[in-house]
């Protein structure tokens, strides 16, 4: 099984609904830690990338995600405007020349991303961060992977793991970010970026999922 | 909620556009938002700086002859995008380079290093300096390091002045380093703001409790204390400021000679008997003029008994937090040279003497 760039469309769509349903939600955990702002921010950013989606569809996958992230960087703010911009910005790479993804790429779309993140925030493991999500993820997807499975088979392992990555932030006390300045006060609250990272990863499942 | 808004999506458009209409010595672009001194000498370095929205005087209302060349707003409370700096630099940059002064917050250091990356991709000389003075947060090892707050107006008074006067980027990059690492804040809240987007006060407080160190975004600050005079309260902020140590972390400040990241250990050291500061007693946005002045009295008192002289000051509401009612106090060691450039005429919407 591969991911077309039909497939890579309709995820970044339903990312961008997923994100205004749980704006509020969003919003929520972050005002319990943060600032506040990042449903309406990643709102915001979300629907100027659904708006762009339908001028860019001709060209191949590496170029939707880089102007996918460029979008994001112009238009989200904040901190994860820069992490979520440089994500699919560095997750463009694989799809370049490509309409279709195999196993091999899309594990390299994630590891890219992902580095990305590291990059631009230069996060460490149990930060309680975006990080703290995608990590798991992408060491659950590789493992499947290395065991030979199949694309859906991957992102099923991926997003078990970044669900259970984003629980764990719960018990987490912030390192990074606004959230560290509650220092023990933070404990407790689940990080509001491992929170969109799961539903925006949660969608690509679904996306595959209605394939089968 | 009630203010003074039409459409929460647009408040910091409107705000903008009555900025142009009152000041049209400056320019306001729309979309990506910046503002920019359109009558810069051409030979100078120019001087940008930007943060969220909601601290207005700060950064769009200090846009002028000798202070900044460039602000970028961001929504209330959140940090502007790259492609707004980007945009900005351009308009402003001339052969001598750009200097961003960024608050540490974050957001504001990716943005500010995305667009960093920008500008130096068209060629033009960049550099950033860090503010991080608030003296509420202890460590940098287990949090994103010191907030930066008043300190920030300070800096950017001083080499605005700099920049006029012919510094090189190098050598402004050097007095706001400098100056950022002589300057250290406190701030206090009486009672929350309301960020429009959000509809509702950022945090409760009773009525009889007051939050000492508290960020300009409403982040909180070390604890919660029981409602006091103003003295009490003055006292305890001139003294976080004054007792504070030695303050030591690392910064990262791209080289613009080198055209990449180095990561700098810097320390700032610690206010001593003798010293010469500039005093900043500052509203967040919902404390009047009048107890800002109490606040000083106090400031001045404690000050005196620590051997602290005060050589200049400024009082008012130059970095604010929305409606948020409470104060911040900034002391800022001053050696000739800050002094001089101080005291140098600026002439901006919402600093302006000597000229």
């Amino acid at each position: 099984m591969t991911v077309s760039k039909e497939q890579i469309i309709k995820w970044l769509e339903k990312s961008a609904d997923v994100i205004q349903e749980n704006k509020d939600y969003l919003t929520q955990l972050d005002a319990e830690i943060g600032d506040a702002d990042h449903g309406v921010n990643m709102a915001r950013g979300f629907k100027k990338v659904a708006e762009k989606l339908p001028s860019i569809a001709d060209k191949d996958i590496s170029n939707i995600l880089k102007i996918t992230g460029m979008t994001l960087i112009s238009s989200v703010g904040g901190a994860s405007g820069p992490l979520y911009g440089t994500f699919f910005m560095r997750a463009a790479t694989p799809g370049n020349g490509k309409d279709v993804l195999d196993a091999i790429d899309l594990c390299a779309m994630f590891k890219g991303g992902v580095d990305g993140i590291v990059q631009r925030g230069r996060p460490n493991l149990r930060d309680k961060t975006m990080f703290d999500a995608w990590a798991p993820a992408l060491d659950a997807m590789q493992a499947a992977l290395s065991n030979g499975s199949d694309t859906l088979t991957i992102v099923k392992a991926g997003a078990a793991a970044i669900e259970q990555g984003m629980k764990n932030t719960i018990a987490l006390q912030a390192k990074k970010g606004r959230a560290s300045y509650l220092g023990e006060r933070s404990i407790g609250h689940q990080d509001p970026g491992a929170t969109s990272s799961f539903l925006i990863f949660k969608m690509l499942l679904e996306v595959l999922e209605a394939h089968q | 909620m009630k203010k003074l808004i039409n459409a929460v999506d647009e408040v910091v458009q409107d705000q903008l556009r009555g900025m142009s209409k009152a000041h049209p010595e400056i320019t306001v672009k729309i979309d990506p938002n910046y503002v920019y001194r359109a009558d810069a000498p051409n030979k100078k370095v120019a001087l940008i700086s930007g943060g969220g929205s909601g601290h207005e005087p700060m950064h769009g209302g200090f846009v002028g002859m000798g202070m900044l060349d460039g602000a970028c707003p961001g929504q209330i409370f959140t940090s502007p995008t790259p492609d707004q700096m980007y945009e900005c630099a351009k308009a402003v940059a001339a052969d001598e380079g750009v200097l961003f002064i960024v608050k540490n917050y974050t957001g504001d250091v990716m943005n500010f290093e995305t667009a960093i990356e920008m500008v130096h991709g068209d060629g033009i000389k960049v550099q950033n300096i860090l503010i991080d003075d608030d003296v509420a947060v202890k460590d940098s090892l287990y949090t994103a390091g010191r907030r930066g707050v008043g300190t920030t107006v300070l800096v950017e008074k001083i080499v605005g002045a700099a920049a006029e006067a012919g510094y090189t980027l190098k050598q402004c990059a050097d007095l706001a380093r400098k100056a950022g690492r002589n300057g250290r804040s406190i701030g206090v809240a009486l009672a929350s703001c309301t960020v429009p987007a959000a509809g509702k006060p950022t945090f409760e407080l009773a009525d009889n409790e007051v939050e000492m160190g508290i960020g300009i975004h409403g982040e909180p600050g070390t604890e919660r204390i029981k409602m006091k005079t103003v003295n009490e309260i003055t006292q305890e902020m001139a003294l976080r400021i004054i007792d504070d140590k030695a303050y030591t972390r690392t910064v990262r400040e791209w080289d613009a000679e080198k055209g990449e990241w180095e990561e700098k250990s810097l320390t700032d050291p610690p206010l001593k008997s003798g010293d010469e500061v500039i005093a900043f007693v500052n509203s967040m946005g919902g404390t009047p003029v009048s107890e800002l002045y109490a606040v000083y009295s106090k400031l001045a008192d404690v000050c005196e008994s620590k051997g602290i002289k005060i050589v200049r000051n400024l009082i008012g509401p130059y970095i604010t937090a929305l409606e948020m009612q409470g104060c911040s106090v900034t002391l800022l060691k001053t050696d000739e040279e800050i002094l001089k450039l101080w005291d140098a005429p600026v002439s901006t919407p919402s600093l302006r003497w000597g000229a």
